[in-house]
């Protein structure tokens, strides 16, 4: 199951909310403003590394550009929408807003 | 794989329709096929030719009905939510159509995924 | 799949009911799909619980009100009704103050259920 956040963490708890019914080895893509918790150094990047003990973590790109985030948590991979179509590829989506 | 997407949102207001097309371009190009747009809620107001954004930016409802035209994605609104928005076949983009809630349950059960986008 | 033609759909219902239209027009999305013999579920997570709460009298918003509709569910044989435990508990409720039967759910369950489905539809 791919989980998509497309809010920032420091606007609603979708992010918060997710992760609380996160199954271990399932992957999280944030997009939209859900990119801004992967900012380094931000107030959920311990959270952000304790999930990548088990679960993986990806940015979308272009939604990081779009915001000027240079500086990602360790440990994200950034996708582009290829990636993304990918990822749904590989796994049904639960979307959340 | 046949990808079916579910656009919960309106034009301009959120990302989520922008992050949609953005999405089912990048399926395409990859060789999947994008079977259909369903429109919910506000979502419905994606498909209105009354659209008439500034030159120097997108036009929402030309772009999907060009994705339309171009690679037989079907965009479909809901009926029910189109008659509360004020959307009706005489408004409706080329290539658009106005449909029910039960064609998006096919869409459902005949893809592979079902990819919702919304805020 | 145990069944290759029935999936498993499950609506999320994440928000209060009156503030936004999401409840309500998940609610019409939820009784269209139950004619279709589909092995749904529905959950509320959030301030979705808020749509099942009881003595909700919107005659004096001018909106119509819904919550009874979510008794009728089981007519249309939609009987997976969950409850997220800990989104009841942070809002001071219990299942006394909820308009239907549900079963209420801790997070692991909820994720484990999550996981089974083929279609996942937020509200």
């Amino acid at each position: 199951m791919l989980h998509t956040i497309n809010k920032s963490p420091f606007e609603t708890t979708t992010f918060e909310t997710c992760i609380r019914f996160l199954i271990s080895a399932d992957p999280i893509l944030l997009i939209e403003d859900g990119v801004y918790a992967v900012q380094a150094g931000n107030k959920f990047s311990s959270s952000i590394e304790t999930i990548l003990k088990t679960n993986p973590v990806y940015a979308l790109q272009p939604d990081l550009s779009a915001r000027g985030i240079t500086a990602i948590t360790d440990g994200v991979q950034c996708i582009d929408y290829d990636g993304f179509v990918g990822l749904v590829e590989e796994h049904q989506v639960n979307s959340w807003f | 794989m046949k990808i079916g997407i579910l656009l919960k949102e309106g034009p301009y207001n959120h990302q989520a329709s922008d992050t949609a097309f953005k999405f089912a371009e990048a399926a395409i190009a990859k060789g999947h096929t994008v079977d259909a747009v369903f429109l919910y809620n506000d979502g419905v107001t994606n498909v209105t030719k009354l659209m008439d954004p500034p030159q120097d930016d997108r036009n929402i409802s030309a772009r999907w009905s060009e994705l339309s035209q171009k690679h037989g994605v079907e965009i479909l609104a809901c009926i029910a939510a189109s008659k509360r928005r004020g959307i009706n076949d005489d408004v409706l983009v080329q290539g658009t159509a106005i449909t029910g809630l039960g064609t998006l349950t096919d869409i459902a059960i005949r893809n592979d995924r079902l990819v919702t986008f919304g805020d | 799949m145990e069944n290759e033609n029935i999936n498993k759909i499950m609506h999320v219902l994440r928000h209060a009911p009156h503030g936004t239209i999401y409840t309500y027009e998940g609610l019409e999305m939820i009784l269209i799909m139950a004619a279709y013999e589909q092995d749904l579920s529905v959950v509320f997570i959030g301030d979705g619980v808020y749509a099942l709460k009881k003595s909700q009298d919107t005659s004096g918003i001018g909106m119509k009100g819904f919550a009874k509709t979510f008794m009728a569910l089981d007519g249309y044989d939609v009987e997976k009704l969950y409850v997220d435990k800990l989104s009841l508990e942070e809002r001071g409720l219990t299942e006394d103050d909820l308009v239907v039967d549900v079963e209420v759910l801790d997070s692991a369950t909820i994720g484990s259920l999550m996981k089974e489905q083929d279609v996942i539809i937020h509200h």
